[in-house]
């Protein structure tokens, strides 16, 4: 097989032409509402049926989950670029990940709770009731690990799991995968690095292997 | 009491081979075409990649984003099983580790391995060290073989002409991405060899073969290859066997013992269908052994008999004894040239672009043998976790301002981080020599069965000063190269607490040695052709017969010996109706 014949056995070659099909299946996987019939084949039965029973349970309550809504857009914001992380289906993708990695539910209801405590004692209002600056207040004590109070480590530690979920949930969905620039996943052919970029980057002059 | 029913198979097939990996997989494809009737036993389900890989899958199409919950190479990842199976356990002696990998499924680990492909070399089959031991065979007895997988299979890389880096016939190599030429400038200032890898990938068409397409440079190798571009054992093996009419492929079998007759030959085997529990025995002249070092090494001690009475090809006693795994230690960073970088497609292929090869003189140094490097790092796919290092590292961005910046945060400033840093990452390790020693050992648990009443194994092993040593020295390396890159070195630096990220001994999946081939049927449980020395029509084909490993992955020697030992087969035969 040449990369012709590879090219028309994946159903990228439209007969007849040279030119590469629109590419990809970019049917979205909504997972607050996986189905039996979304069983991707390779995906096992088990795999499958773990995933059907996950998407079937919910483990935040609606505060809680209110709370992650908006701790998440704090922390991916809407820009000109992209969406916020709300858009991007980030709080439906944390709950999917709780149930699916359990050893994260007692972290993140905790942690919530640990918010709202401190949150309560400072502003007398929990997290989501306050006004937005004392909510950036709260934030800033948290988010800077290197620079924070010992006596809110353990909002850090809360902190830095959230904001790590949030950019796997969001830099891995449609919207996110577009923003980051991420242009591969598609059949072509590796010639090396770009000519502009060997320039740029003072590789063009080396031949380095 | 229910009556358990044993199936017989009245056929008589020349040969059973159990398991469809590497091994398998090649004694099935050279027998099959030689016209012998085989008969081949998986463990585990059917899988065609051109089916079920889960190629160009893109992450948001896996509920947890390519996690790894349930396959722990993440959820693409084309490996039915893991560290852990449901139902069938194994278990360590205390103080001791060892972490089993086993991928229950048409093909085996060949659908997901990395397809880094070296040969060993003349001084790993005669090593010089005085500390590891020596094969019964050299590498120009294996190079024939070597050369026939090359052509058979397709492998990219580069003449070089390093003595104790085999050269091989080579498809052309793909060219290095942008982070591989930082990498390959800075290991060779700080004195590290960097050549083009050698992968199993159809970086062109394979001469003569046209049931496999061309890599189209996705860059997924490891969710195995639905045009066939690279080396899976159900694609290029199995399959080609199939079409000969000659070889008959049974999976979810999970098999249970070699059976013997009274003089202690082989005569079959037993095995029990995992999906509806039935037991089944089959008839053979000769049986073949593929099922990975320690399962083979597993089924050959579970089969007990008058003759045998400590298990099938052990009258040494040394089956399940010198398992040994390749030792692993790696390191993470970035670096500050590629933040902010322009966007490409940069997939490449799923195998390495660049490696290092072992460069050093062991003269001066604590250890034997050697390790080679394997770099990463790129414009990867996004998948969970991958941005994870990001807050940890982005105080070296420059804020809006200029200002010096705190690590972490949140907002505009952080989103526009995450874009900053993506694909400036940068990853070595190194894998090395692990000395096989008679001491580390996979045996039969004595109290112990899986789901199927099959006991299970029990593991010893401990790593010792000189794979320590090594582990140090890679550590050594890897901050010196990452030192003349300009990197920024983001993972803890493992001291000697951690063994220097020595991994647990079985993380590399590099099983081997429990079979050991040898001249003295006391001192090797087969010959040097991987016929077991009491038992002269069992044969173990995976990497149970490696006496020792070099540095070099072991998948192109696997193949090669199979290759061998099935040639070795067809020729006894030729030689007994003569």
């Amino acid at each position: 097989m040449n990369r012709r014949d590879t090219l028309k056995a994946l159903g990228f070659l439209a007969a007849g032409s040279g030119i590469i099909a629109n590419s990809c299946n970019n049917k979205k996987i909504d997972t607050a509402k996986l189905k039996l019939a979304d069983k991707l084949p390779g995906v096992q039965d088990f795999e499958h049926a773990r995933n059907i029973q996950i998407t079937e349970q919910t483990f935040f309550s609606k505060h809680e989950f209110a709370t992650i809504t908006l701790l998440v857009d704090f922390i991916i914001p809407k820009d000109d670029i992209s969406g916020s992380a709300s858009e991007a289906g980030v709080p439906d993708f944390i709950e999917f990940m709780v149930k699916d990695l359990p050893e994260g539910q007692i972290p993140m209801r905790g942690g919530l709770k640990w918010l709202d405590v401190r949150s309560q004692k400072k502003y007398n209002n929990v997290f989501i009731e306050c006004k937005q600056e004392e909510q950036f207040a709260l934030l800033d004590e948290i988010a800077y690990p290197s620079k924070a109070n010992p006596e809110v480590q353990q909002g850090v530690a809360f902190f830095t799991l959230l904001r790590n979920l949030t950019a796997s949930g969001f830099f891995t969905s449609q919207m996110g995968v577009k923003d980051i620039g991420y242009v591969g996943n598609i059949p072509g052919v590796w010639n090396g690095v770009p000519q502009d970029v060997l320039k740029e980057h003072g590789f063009d002059l080396e031949g380095v292997i | 009491m229910i009556n358990l029913q044993i199936k017989e198979n009245p056929e008589e097939y020349d040969a059973i081979i159990v398991g469809s990996g590497a091994g398998g997989g090649m004694a099935g494809y050279i027998l099959a075409h030689a016209g012998q009737k085989v008969l081949m036993l998986e463990a585990g389900p059917y899988f065609d990649p051109a089916k079920d890989a889960l190629q160009l899958r893109w992450p948001w199409e896996s509920p947890r984003r390519g996690a790894s919950t349930t396959r722990p190479f993440g959820d693409f990842d084309a490996a039915f099983g893991g560290w852990q199976l449901n139902g069938e356990p194994y278990t360590k002696v205390a103080g001791t580790d060892f972490e089993w990998f086993r991928a229950r499924m048409l093909g085996g680990r060949t659908n997901h391995w990395g397809r880094i492909s070296l040969r060993m070399g003349p001084e790993d089959f005669k090593p010089k060290d005085g500390v590891t031991d020596a094969w019964p065979i050299t590498y120009d007895e294996v190079k024939p073989f070597y050369d026939r997988v090359d052509r058979l299979v397709g492998i990219y890389g580069t003449v070089e002409g390093i003595p104790n880096e085999p050269d091989g016939i080579f498809l052309k190599p793909p060219k290095p991405r942008l982070n591989e030429l930082y990498i390959t400038k800075g290991a060779r200032k700080a004195g590290v060899t960097v050549i083009p890898g050698r992968g199993s990938v159809l970086t062109e068409a394979l001469p003569g073969n046209k049931d496999r397409g061309v890599c189209f440079y996705c860059g997924q190798c490891g969710r195995s290859c639905k045009v066939y571009g690279d080396f899976s054992s159900s694609s290029c093996l199995v399959f080609p066997a199939m079409k000969t009419g000659n070889l008959t492929l049974v999976d979810n079998a999970m098999v249970r013992e070699v059976l013997t007759n009274d003089e202690g030959l082989a005569v079959g085997v037993s095995y029990v269908n995992t999906t509806d529990m039935q037991e089944y025995t089959v008839k053979g002249k000769a049986v073949i052994l593929g099922a990975s070092a320690c399962e083979s090494a597993r089924i050959m001690l579970n089969s007990k008999s008058s003759v045998h009475p400590a298990g099938v090809g052990n009258s040494s006693g040394l089956v399940g004894k010198y398992l040994h795994d390749s030792t692993g230690a790696s390191l993470s960073g970035f670096l500050p040239q590629l933040m902010e970088r322009k966007r490409y497609n940069e997939d490449g292929v799923g195998s390495v672009h660049i490696y290092s090869p072992w460069w050093l003189d062991n003269k001066n140094l604590s250890f034997p043998r050697g390790y080679h490097i394997e770099y990463g790092g790129g414009l990867h796919m996004p998948s969970y976790g991958f941005l994870n290092w990001v807050p940890e590292v982005n105080n070296h961005a420059a804020g809006a301002t200029g200002q010096a910046k705190e690590k972490g945060g949140y907002g505009l400033g952080l989103k526009q981080d995450y874009r900053n840093f993506y694909g400036a990452n940068i990853g070595m390790a190194g894998r090395g020599t692990a000395l096989a020693r008679k001491d580390n050992y996979c045996e039969i648990d004595p109290n112990r069965v899986d789901k199927f009443g099959i006991p299970v194994l029990r593991f010893h092993y401990k790593w010792a000063n000189e794979e320590i040593a090594q582990a140090k020295h890679m550590q050594e390396t890897f901050q010196s190269i990452m030192h003349e890159m300009g990197a920024v070195i983001t993972s803890q630096i493992p001291g000697k607490d951690s063994l220097y990220g020595l991994e647990a001994p079985g993380k590399i999946i590099h099983e081997g040695g429990t079979t050991r081939m040898g001249d003295d049927p006391k001192k090797s449980v087969l010959n040097k052709w991987g016929q077991a020395h009491d038992c002269k029509n069992l044969f173990v084909v995976d990497a149970g017969p490696f006496v020792q490993q070099g540095d070099k992955n072991l998948t192109w020697t696997i193949l090669a010996l199979s290759m061998r030992t099935s040639e070795y087969i067809l020729n006894q035969k030729t030689q007994l109706n003569s």
